[in-house]
Parts: C-alpha cells; sequence; structure tokens
C-alpha cells in the first residue's frame, strides 16, 4: 500500500502561557511512501516523528493537511477503520492475557462478514507466530518474556490481522545492544517476507540507516531530507542532516573560500574550488582523513584509541567546533603515540562545505 | 547472628507491647470469655465452663433476628454499592468538564458526619405529624400511598437501612476506582483502539481485568465493613433496635454489655467470636476465589 502525506500539519495548544502560538509537531510534511517498503522516521527527540505515526495510525487527527492510503483519504477515517497494525514502544501487551490470547485478541475484534470462526483465528495466530518465531511460548503471560520476546509477540499482534501498514515506534528502544542488532534484521526479514509496508520511528541513525530502504531525517517538526541511506549519508542537503548521521560524528570546522582556496586556519585544504569568496562550515567524515606526514591539514594529537580493525585517531584544532576531532584510520597506519602534531590529506568526497548562514550544503568541483 | 537477633527483638518491643496489650491480649480474653458461663466482671467469677454461652446465643431470637438482618445488610449492599460505585467512576473518568466538581460532590458522604447524615434521612423518610418525609411525598405525588419507612413494616425498614448504607461506603469506593482507572496505562486502550475493539469490550476485557485487584479488595473490605454494621442502624432507628427488629450483630453485642438488657460480658463473647467466625469464613472464600480471578 502506497501511502502518500499531503502538507500534513499537527499543531498543539501550548502549555506554556509566556509563549503565544501554537506548538507545532509536524509542519507540512508532504512526501510519498512507495509500496512495500520499509521507512524509518530519524530525529532527535521531540522533533515530531511519534505524532507523524499517531497521525498515520489514527489516534490523532491532523490540524490539516491529507493522509492517503493508495487512492483512499483516510484523513477523516478513525484510527480502528484505517487498518493499520502499531507496535508501541513499551509493547503494550495485556499482562494478563497470555501470548495467544494477546495475538487473537485483533481477530476477536472482527465483525460482520469479517468474522472468522475459531480455527480461522488459531490458524493465523499460529502463522504470525511462527512468522516472529515465538511459537514456542504461546501460553505464556508477558511478564514471563524476555523484552526481545515480549517485541516479538507485539509485532505478532500487530501482523495477525494483515494490516495494510505496519507502524512502529521506536522499537529497538528498550533491547539490549545484542538483542537491538539481532531484532532490526528481523524486522527486516518480516518485513520482507510479509511485503506490508512498514514505517517505524527511531533517534538511533545507525539503525534506520541499516534496515531502511527510504530514511526521512527530521527536526522540529519540518523534513530535512528524504532518501536512500547512503545518498543521505553522502550527499546531506544541511549542515544538521550531516551532524545527525555518522558515529562517530561528522567533524565541522569554521573555514573560508578566498580566491578559489579552501582554508581552515592557516591550511589550505583545496587550492582550487570553484565557490565564491565567503565563510564556509567544512565538515569531515571520520573516515575522510588519510594520515600522512606533509598532508594539508595539521591538527594537535590528543590519543589514540584502538579499536581492532581500524585505529581513531583523535586531536584537537582551534576551527574545529566538535571538542575533539575523530579520524577513523586503518589499523596498519603507524602513529607516534608521542607526537604533539598529526597531518592529514582528505578525501575530497568525504569533505561538505556548508554555507555559514543557510547551512545549506554548497556543491563544489575541485 | 543471636546479637542481631537481639537487636532485632528490641526494636519490636514497642509494637509488641502496644499490640500485645491492645488487641492479642483481648481476643484471647474474649475467646477465654466465650467459654465461661455467667462470667461477672465486677467480681470476677464465673459458674463454670462450657459451650452454654454459644448455645444461649444461637437460640437467642434477638441474636437471630440481627444475624438475618445482617447477612441481608451484606448480601444487598456489597454488590449493589460496589456496582454502582464502578459505574459512577467510569462515568467520570469519561468526562472531562467538571469531573473535580462532581468527585468533589460524591465524595461528600464521606466526610459528613454519621449521625448527621442519619438526620437528613429521618427528614427524606420519617413520618411526623406534619408530614409523612419526603419520600412518601414523592410516592404520594405519583399516587401511591404512605409507606412507614422508619417505623413501619420491616422491608421498608431494611430498605432505608440498604439505602443508607450503599450511600454512605460509595465515596470511598468512587476515590478509589477512579484512581485505579487512571493507573491504567493509557497505551492499551490505544492500542485496543487500533485494532478496532468496541468500547464495552476495552471494558470488559482491558479494563475489568486491570482494576480487578481493587475490586476485590473493595469487596473484602466491603464485605467485613458490611458485617460490622452498627451505628447506621442507630443513626435511622434509635439505640432500641430489638425493638425496631433492625439489630445487627454488632449491635447484638453492645447490647448485651451495655444495653439496657445489659451485663452479659459471656454472651457478648459468645457472639463477638461467631462474628469472627463468619467474617473469617467469607473473607477466605473470596480470597480463594479471587485468586481464580483477578490476574497478577
Amino acid at each position: 500500500m502506497k501511502i502518500v502525506l499531503q502538507n500534513l500539519t499537527k499543531k498543539f495548544p501550548n502549555r506554556n502561557k509566556k509563549v503565544k502560538g501554537d506548538v507545532i509537531a509536524v509542519n507540512d510534511f508532504t512526501f510519498e511512501i512507495p509500496d512495500g517498503s520499509l521507512i524509518g522516521l530519524l530525529g532527535p527527540s521531540g522533533c515530531g516523528k511519534s505524532t507523524t505515526l499517531n497521525l498515520l495510525s489514527g489516534l490523532l487527527k491532523p490540524t490539516a493537511g491529507k493522509i492517503f492510503f493508495g487512492d483512499d483519504d483516510v484523513t477523516g477515517l478513525p484510527a480502528e477503520k484505517r487498518g493499520v497494525g502499531l507496535v508501541f514502544q513499551n509493547y503494550a501487551l495485556y499482562p494478563h492475557l497470555t501470548v495467544r490470547q494477546n495475538i487473537m485478541f485483533p481477530l476477536e475484534n472482527l465483525k460482520g462478514a469479517d468474522k472468522l470462526s475459531k480455527e480461522q483465528m488459531n490458524e493465523k495466530v499460529l502463522e504470525a507466530a511462527k512468522l516472529v518465531q515465538i511459537d514456542e511460548l504461546m501460553d505464556r503471560k508477558p511478564d514471563e518474556l524476555s523484552g526481545g520476546q515480549q517485541q516479538r509477540v507485539a509485532i505478532a499482534r500487530a501482523l495477525v490481522k494483515m494490516p495494510k501498514v505496519l507502524l512502529l515506534d521506536e522499537p529497538l528502544s528498550n533491547l539490549d545492544a545484542r538483542l537491538r542488532l539481532q531484532t532490526r534484521e528481523e524486522i527486516r526479514r518480516i518485513q520482507r517476507e510479509t511485503g506490508i509496508t512498514t514505517i517505524f520511528v527511531t533517534h538511533d541513525q545507525e539503525e534506520a540507516m541499516s534496515i531502511s530502504d527510504l530514511i526521512v531525517v527530521m527536526k522540529d517538526g519540518v523534513v530535512h531530507q528524504i532518501g536512500k541511506p547512503q545518498e543521505v549519508y553522502d550527499k546531506p542537503v544541511n549542515l544538521f542532516v550531516a551532524k545527525f548521521l555518522g558515529t562517530p560524528p561528522i567533524n565541522v570546522f569554521h573555514g573560508k573560500v578566498e580566491d578559489n582556496k579552501l582554508y581552515i586556519g592557516k591550511d589550505v585544504i583545496f587550492d582550487s574550488v570553484n565557490v565564491d569568496n565567503k565563510e564556509v562550515y567544512v565538515a569531515i567524515r571520520p573516515e575522510g582523513f588519510i594520515l600522512k606526514d606533509e598532508g594539508v591539514l595539521g591538527c594537535n594529537l590528543t590519543g589514540v584509541e584502538v579499536m581492532g580493525r581500524d585505529i581513531s585517531v583523535v586531536s584537537t584544532h582551534e576551527c574545529c567546533e566538535n571538542v575533539a576531532i575523530r579520524s577513523i584510520i586503518d589499523a596498519d597506519n603507524m602513529v607516534n603515540v608521542g607526537a604533539k602534531q598529526v597531518r592529514f590529506d582528505l578525501k575530497p568526497n568525504k569533505v561538505f562545505l556548508f554555507d555559514k548562514e543557510t547551512e545549506e550544503r554548497i556543491d563544489y568541483q575541485l | 547472628m543471636e546479637k542481631r537477633n537481639a537487636k532485632a527483638w528490641l526494636y519490636l518491643v514497642p509494637a509488641i507491647l502496644f499490640l500485645g496489650f491492645f488487641m492479642v491480649y483481648p481476643l484471647i480474653d474474649v475467646f477465654i470469655y466465650s467459654f465461661e458461663e455467667g462470667y461477672n466482671s465486677a467480681s470476677q467469677t464465673f459458674f463454670g465452663v462450657g459451650t452454654y454461652n454459644y448455645s444461649y446465643v444461637l437460640h437467642d431470637p434477638y441474636f437471630l433476628q440481627a444475624l438475618k438482618n445482617t447477612f441481608i445488610l451484606v448480601i444487598i449492599t456489597v454488590p449493589l454499592s460496589t456496582g454502582i460505585a464502578l459505574l459512577i467512576s467510569v462515568g467520570l473518568s469519561s468526562i472531562k468538564p467538571l469531573r473535580n466538581l462532581y468527585q468533589t460532590v460524591y465524595f461528600l458522604p464521606y466526610v459528613t458526619n454519621t449521625l448527621a447524615v442519619g438526620l437528613v434521612f429521618m427528614i427524606l423518610f420519617k413520618k411526623t405529624a406534619y408530614s409523612d418525609g419526603l419520600i412518601n411525598m414523592l410516592i404520594n405525588w405519583f399516587g401511591g400511598n404512605s409507606v412507614d419507612f422508619i417505623d413501619g413494616p420491616y422491608w421498608a425498614k431494611m430498605f432505608v437501612l440498604c439505602f443508607y448504607t450503599i450511600w454512605v461506603v460509595m465515596p470511598f469506593k468512587i476515590l478509589i476506582l477512579t484512581s485505579a482507572l487512571a493507573s491504567v496505562n493509557e497505551e492499551y486502550y490505544k492500542a485496543a483502539q487500533v485494532d478496532g475493539t468496541s468500547k464495552f469490550r476495552i471494558f470488559r476485557k482491558i479494563t475489568l481485568p486491570m482494576i480487578s485487584p481493587t475490586l476485590f479488595y473493595l469487596v473484602i473490605t466491603g464485605f467485613i465493613g458490611a458485617f460490622k454494621a452498627y451505628s447506621d442502624a442507630v443513626a435511622l432507628f434509635g439505640t432500641n433496635l430489638n425493638a425496631a427488629e433492625m439489630n445487627t450483630i454488632v449491635g447484638y453485642i453492645y447490647d448485651m454489655l451495655y444495653g439496657d438488657s445489659g451485663g452479659y460480658p459471656s454472651y457478648a463473647s459468645a457472639a463477638a467470636i461467631i462474628l469472627f467466625t463468619i467474617v473469617l469464613t467469607i473473607t477466605c472464600i473470596n480470597l480463594l476465589i479471587s485468586k481464580k480471578h483477578v490476574h497478577y
């Protein structure tokens, strides 16, 4: 099912009397989600991603704008008529019901022509349980399950009625690091097997990048960029998107362009860029550094973190916004830990320029 | 290890002394009195030991009347008051405007003095030389005949007592139930809503099980409270409850100790032990049932 959001806006009345006007949680969203894809809504806390999810589920009514499922306008439709499956952050499993009863609950609500016989229900429940691999735990109560198992039950409950759209609210935030890795693969697998258009909300960029077909980066109720994860990572539209994606985070320097030369401090980084003279932000991905004795950028070395496969060189620079510059270097490189200075060459495709005022990315050629 | 035990006992001394003196000792004493025939508290003497006191009490028509009254009261008021309180609480939680006002209004009987409330009920129900009471005026208005609720037929008096009891116990139950309802996580309702659950099914399948521990707490304490009913009957029918056929078990015990026919601590003790046995049995049954139906 294709989903289209058209100028979707949600305002909440302001509780803080000192500030005039409403709080705009979701501001004029327009985008299209292709059928059968897995979408990650990504942004820092309070950026409106959960509100967007609630608007899609029908639990909240938009202030303005429209939502289409396929060709049907569902904006005015209440939650129960939309046919969405929703998995809550805390799973919201009914504690007094067994796993089987929990998964069966949505089926028992069906009325009229959709009503199922007991056998059909049992069959569907088992099918959903097998899909998420919890068919051995059917008679347990939720409090007898681990977090990961509860998560699966919640997904099975959302899937059992074959929703047109599956919505997941921070599906992995309650799991430990190992389980998180495993579960996100699982979500991807389940989504592929069922082919249900799935939208999930997360503040963890790694999570979103790793399993999504498309990611939507949001901040303060505004969509900043929509695209394939790699595309967004390689071509961030503005400084916020560049900063938000990637671990360790991107290193941001204050720089300037003068006579087609790009400066960070006194160092000339690139000597022929086709950009007009102005102040810019120079953002360099950690993997964009190449260790070289006569490299273009000199930094004050503070330490080296060994991570096995590669090493992370930690240094400082007076023009850098970050407290420490982190550069990821192949472990084969030797770093003289005693040295005060370290010099890098830079990979041009990992260096982005952003306008100082608008913070938009500036396309440049060497 | 032993040293720490001694310390623990030392800390417990005040509580043990207090409870022992004012709770355990009297309890044992009552139990002993109930087997001592013709005990006289002034001279501290008795004729013999045996079960005569029990046999007397169980054959006393006043006690049987009190037993019957108490049982009727319990069976009618506990389910009714809990049910109505649940209805009102659910209603209260589903409205937004004026909720606080309604909560206050429903809570008023709880802070009002029992005897003052009794007076109000007198005005509602009592027949005097000047009027037949407010309720009778209503009955007359609908074309019925006046009923003497305070000195009239048994069923009328019982109706007033039950009505009064329900009205008095309701505020506490509403208070407890509204807070229980408020503590149910909103997400369960949202999840049910997304799944297209009907309002009635949400109530039956989610709300009720979620508040079932509170509900059973109210039923159990309701049973115990109703078995101990006394002051309500006094407020309505005066102190001579035996004559009004409206005595309760606790009233009977009181009468046996201090009433006009009083001065029989042995009979009072026997009646008290019988009441204790009944309450214990019913509470045990309640707990057994609740184990099956209360979740968590």
